[in-house]
């Protein structure tokens, strides 16, 4: 007598109270906002982000004294425009997330349900992997990869990707051993479906809400890692606009112009909390939905 | 509960051996170590000297093996840099790290545990939203950028606190603060879905029948129900935060293991890289460890 | 009641609770006189149990109650402060509830658990509650109690459990004990057992018991007054002789029809049994909430039913006359 508990499926015809409503709102504005601005860079930028201009350095954005109208938000160092590079940054900190999560997505949702169908000795294995991806200092181990392979956007990708498939594996694995159970896997496996096709038509689409809900959040760490690295100098390299890069410059800078790390900073911090709220929303969508 | 525990540690053992492994190959990415060390501009005959000196030019299992046997007996191997023995280093550093990890754990558990036993009290109000904003926010603040800010408008505009250096007590405030953001968040969430499914249970509306006083309720028989996963994820957050105090180390110059480990890793000194991603996630497993065996006293059921 | 008799200990006079979009209590009213035992009986769904947790305003959040007035020896319970009442409960008011396994706290001790009620009522020490906690623990039957003192819940098999729940609801010699179906969840042995010590406890302690329960052997053993209950109404009450004599209620009628008597239910022969279910009353209905099942159900149930009276006591909420069976036998 096969159980019938349910995995919830995803129902967009809920009613949430108003004030998670606004908040998920807000997330999907934040987040389409960065994608439109990464897509359209190159026609929103007044001026090309690696144009150099030693003798426009460090001009103040509009707001303060001796601020120039065509740079916004002033220049850096180098005297590139920073509203350009800013804009830019955007486009960086997408591809990032969207192609590390994509990597540890694979990883991640194939080992889950891999050990969350079979069960017995594979899922203790995953499990264990999974419990030693937890043990190892995440940033450390990241720092030490960039540093011997050489620092490039697709070097910090991989890297991250390759490191950050543990909560898509936990989520897959759980959700796939509530599917397992569920009477349509059984009609399946008794129709003579292979073992891939029911992995792949049958428990895949019904865990794939689940996985989307960890898919934003894991998205948002990546852009906050990706950060970190670009910060600590073995990240995304100079001169590309990464805003973790962007911190570090201005930081020689921090004390005489404040406002120079100010700008990034707000950008990282509106982006991964578009993303969060998103995500919240992703899941409060589900409980709801689940209820029904 | 006893062979519970064995288990574990077994496991817990295990987990060390893969990593082990797994910090022996990361050193070994760059393909020939050799090179890495002598640096751009050396000559293949320095090279090859130092192949040699590392003993770099045996099989990589033996290398393996080598470094494994030797970790096992607390020899870490000695730092290219320092001429030190890499466990000296590591030791000497500790104190600074753990006090900065204790320092993030305590100010988060401060403020996250009451903060997440408000918003269940005050389950679906405003006040419950707006804890959860504020458990938002930090989930999306940089710590990075949130130490630099700090430094900024505490160290310099206000001068309350150093911006540097931990010669007083003062100095491990602010990385404290930043360390505690970052576990802040989860402490929260958890504190409070583990205090709203305790205030479910019946036992609290037999509590509630016997006419005990609300806080009495809350404090004694909701919070021990609800402490066990929040035992667990204080022992994971401390884990990352060690794990992680790198980034804090380097924007606050502090002297402890993750600046140690970061200055390795931009000066090729591999011995001390390899020894500290060991010895971090050494510390992880034996703090999930601990929260088991806490888990263990706090639930009468488990023992 | 009589002028003679005693005012009861708990008097409840027209209970309505609504709770999420239903009206799950319509107007409910009993008493239960000093060492006497009330039964409210009903099948689950019939706002029994809510009616019991307004009594000791336990509701869940979101829960609505009126009345015209809960009196708890002559005090109104309406009247009082969250405050006020805590200090009311587990001291004069106690309650015991249908789970044991779920009731009492795993983290704690037996010990600690009793105590505390008695150390926050009365002030005690320590020392002065475990005492009288190893005390009632004899008192319920229960052997070794220093032993079981110190024993933690999931030590102790269910029987046990309940036995120690009425144990520390009597830790302050409560007046009234409200007692929410205690042996449901128990094996029939143990069921009795449990019952047989209410009973002596009531007689000894001389208290006022309100039991609810589903099952009309608990009734025919237990009560001196019942209540049954369908569809947050009271639809028949009397004292248990005149209900088990002549049940007059159809609902009431049926119920007792449903249960197979040895000997006098031929093998093959159907089991009674009402079909359909008890409805949620939504706001704003009016009528006979059993009217849906009823067999002899007019189109005037539809309008306000009136209580009649069938002798003495006993009354109940139809449009039946007392002796409509005799004619629908005939």
């Amino acid at each position: 007598m096969k159980a019938t508990a349910t995995v919830p499926a995803l129902s967009f015809r809920s009613r949430l109270p108003s004030f998670r409503h606004f908040a998920t709102f807000l997330g999907v504005v934040i987040v389409g906002a960065a994608i439109l601005i990464a897509i359209f860079a190159p026609y929103l930028t007044p001026h090309d982000p690696f144009a150099q201009n030693l003798n426009l350095r460090m001009i103040p954005p509009v707001w303060m004294d001796e601020s120039m109208p065509e740079h916004l938000l002033g220049t850096d160092q180098l005297g590139r425009d920073y509203l350009s590079r800013l804009i830019y940054g955007a486009r960086i900190s997408l591809l990032i997330g969207v192609l590390t999560v994509v990597t540890s997505g694979l990883i991640g949702i194939t080992l889950g349900i891999i050990g969350g169908f079979y069960g017995g000795r594979t899922d203790q294995f995953v499990m264990f992997l999974i419990t030693c991806r937890l043990s190892i200092p995440l940033i450390l181990v990241a720092l030490t990869v960039v540093a011997l392979v050489g620092s490039s956007l697709a070097v910090v990708i991989l890297t991250l990707g390759l490191l950050l498939w543990d909560r898509f594996a936990v989520v897959a694995r759980t959700t796939t051993m509530q599917v397992r159970n569920l009477d349509y896997i059984a009609a399946a496996q008794a129709a003579g479906a292979s073992r891939i096709h029911i992995l792949l038509r049958e428990v895949l689409p019904n865990i794939a809400n689940h996985l989307v809900v960890v898919a934003t959040l894991e998205m948002a760490l990546a852009i906050l890692l990706e950060a970190a690295l670009s910060f600590l100098g073995l990240g995304v390299p100079p001169p590309l606009p990464s805003w973790g890069l962007m911190i570090a410059e201005a930081k020689e800078y921090m004390f005489f112009s404040p406002w120079v790390i100010m700008t990034p900073g707000i950008a990282l911090f509106v982006l991964v909390l578009g993303i969060n709220l998103l995500g919240d929303g992703l899941r409060d969508l589900l409980k709801a939905g689940s209820r029904q | 509960m006893t062979s519970f525990l064995l288990r574990r540690l077994w496991l817990a053992i295990l987990v060390c051996l893969t990593v082990l492994v797994v910090s022996f190959i990361l050193t070994r990415l760059s393909g020939d170590l050799a090179v890495s060390i002598a640096g751009p501009n050396a000559s293949a005959a320095d090279i090859a000297i130092i192949r040699k000196n590392f003993g770099l030019d045996r099989p990589l299992v033996v290398q393996f093996l080598d470094w494994a046997g030797h970790a096992a007996r607390g020899d870490l191997g000695q730092s290219y840099l320092y001429h030190a023995p890499v466990w000296d280093l590591i030791r000497d550093r500790l104190p600074v790290t753990l006090t900065l990890g204790l320092t993030g754990l305590a100010i988060a558990l401060s403020i996250g545990l009451p903060l997440g036993i408000l918003a269940a009290m005050r389950e679906g109000s405003a006040v419950d939203r707006g804890i959860m904003l504020v458990a938002l926010f930090g989930q999306a603040m940089p710590g990075f950028w949130l130490g630099l800010i700090l430094i900024v408008w505490f160290g310099l505009e206000l001068q309350w606190l150093p911006i540097s250096g931990v010669d007083t007590w003062q100095g491990y405030i602010m990385p404290g603060v930043v360390l505690a953001f970052s576990a802040i968040p989860a402490l929260m969430r958890l504190t409070r879905s583990g205090m709203i499914d305790a205030l479910a249970a019946d036992y609290i509306r037999t509590a509630r029948a016997k006419g005990l006083s609300r806080s009495k309720i809350v404090l004694k028989h909701a919070l021990r129900n609800a402490a066990m996963p929040v035992v667990s994820i204080a022992a994971v957050q401390l884990g990352f935060m060690l794990g992680g105090s790198v980034v804090t180390e380097s924007v606050f110059a502090l002297p402890g293991v993750g600046y140690l480990a970061w200055e390795s890793i931009t000066k090729n000194d591999f011995p001390v890289v390899q020894a500290v991603v060991l010895f971090l996630a050494v510390i992880y497993i034996a703090l999930t460890l601990l929260a088991d065996m806490m888990n263990a006293l706090l639930d009468p059921r488990l023992r | 009641m009589t002028a003679s008799t005693p005012e009861p200990v708990l008097s409840v006079a027209g209970l309505r609770v609504s709770f999420r979009q239903t009206e799950a209590v319509r107007g409910v009213s009993l008493a239960v006189g000093r060492g006497e035992t009330h039964c409210v009986v009903g099948e689950s769904g019939c706002g029994k149990s809510i009616s019991a947790l307004s009594v000791m305003n336990l509701l869940p959040r979101g829960a609505i109650r009126t009345a015209d007035h809960i009196r708890f020896q002559g005090q109104d319970l309406l009247k009082l402060s969250e405050t006020q009442f805590a200090r009311l409960r587990g001291d004069k008011i106690a309650m015991i509830f249908q789970e044991p396994m779920t009731s009492l706290n795993p983290a704690y001790t037996i010990g600690s658990q009793m105590s505390e009620v008695f150390e926050r009522h009365r002030r005690a020490t320590r020392r002065q509650a475990m005492d009288r906690a190893a005390e009632l623990l004899a008192r319920v039957g229960i052997t070794a109690p220093g032993m079981r003192l110190g024993q933690y819940p999931h030590q102790l098999s269910g029987g046990l459990r309940q036995r120690v729940m009425i144990a520390m609801a009597l830790m302050c010699d409560p007046e009234l004990l409200i007692a929410d179906e205690p042996t449901t969840a128990l094996d029939v042995t143990v069921q009795a057992q449990i019952l047989r010590l209410l009973q002596k406890l009531q007689q000894e302690l001389g208290l006022a018991l309100l039991l609810i329960t589903h099952d009309f052997g608990v009734v025919a053993r237990m009560a001196q007054r019942v209540s049954v209950m369908y569809a947050g109404e009271v639809i028949e009450s009397g004292t248990a002789a005149d209900l088990f004599a002549a049940p007059t209620h159809p609902y009431t009628r049926g119920l007792l029809e449903c249960i197979p008597v040895p000997g006098q239910v031929a093998p093959g022969e159907r089991l009674g049994s009402i079909p359909g279910a008890v409805p949620r009353i939504a706001p704003g209905f009016v009528g006979c909430g059993f009217r849906e099942r009823c067999a002899l159900a007019t189109p005037e149930c539809a309008r306000a039913v009136p209580k009649r009276a069938a002798g003495g006591d006993h009354s109940y909420l139809c449009r039946l006359q007392p002796d409509w069976k005799r004619d629908a036998a005939a």
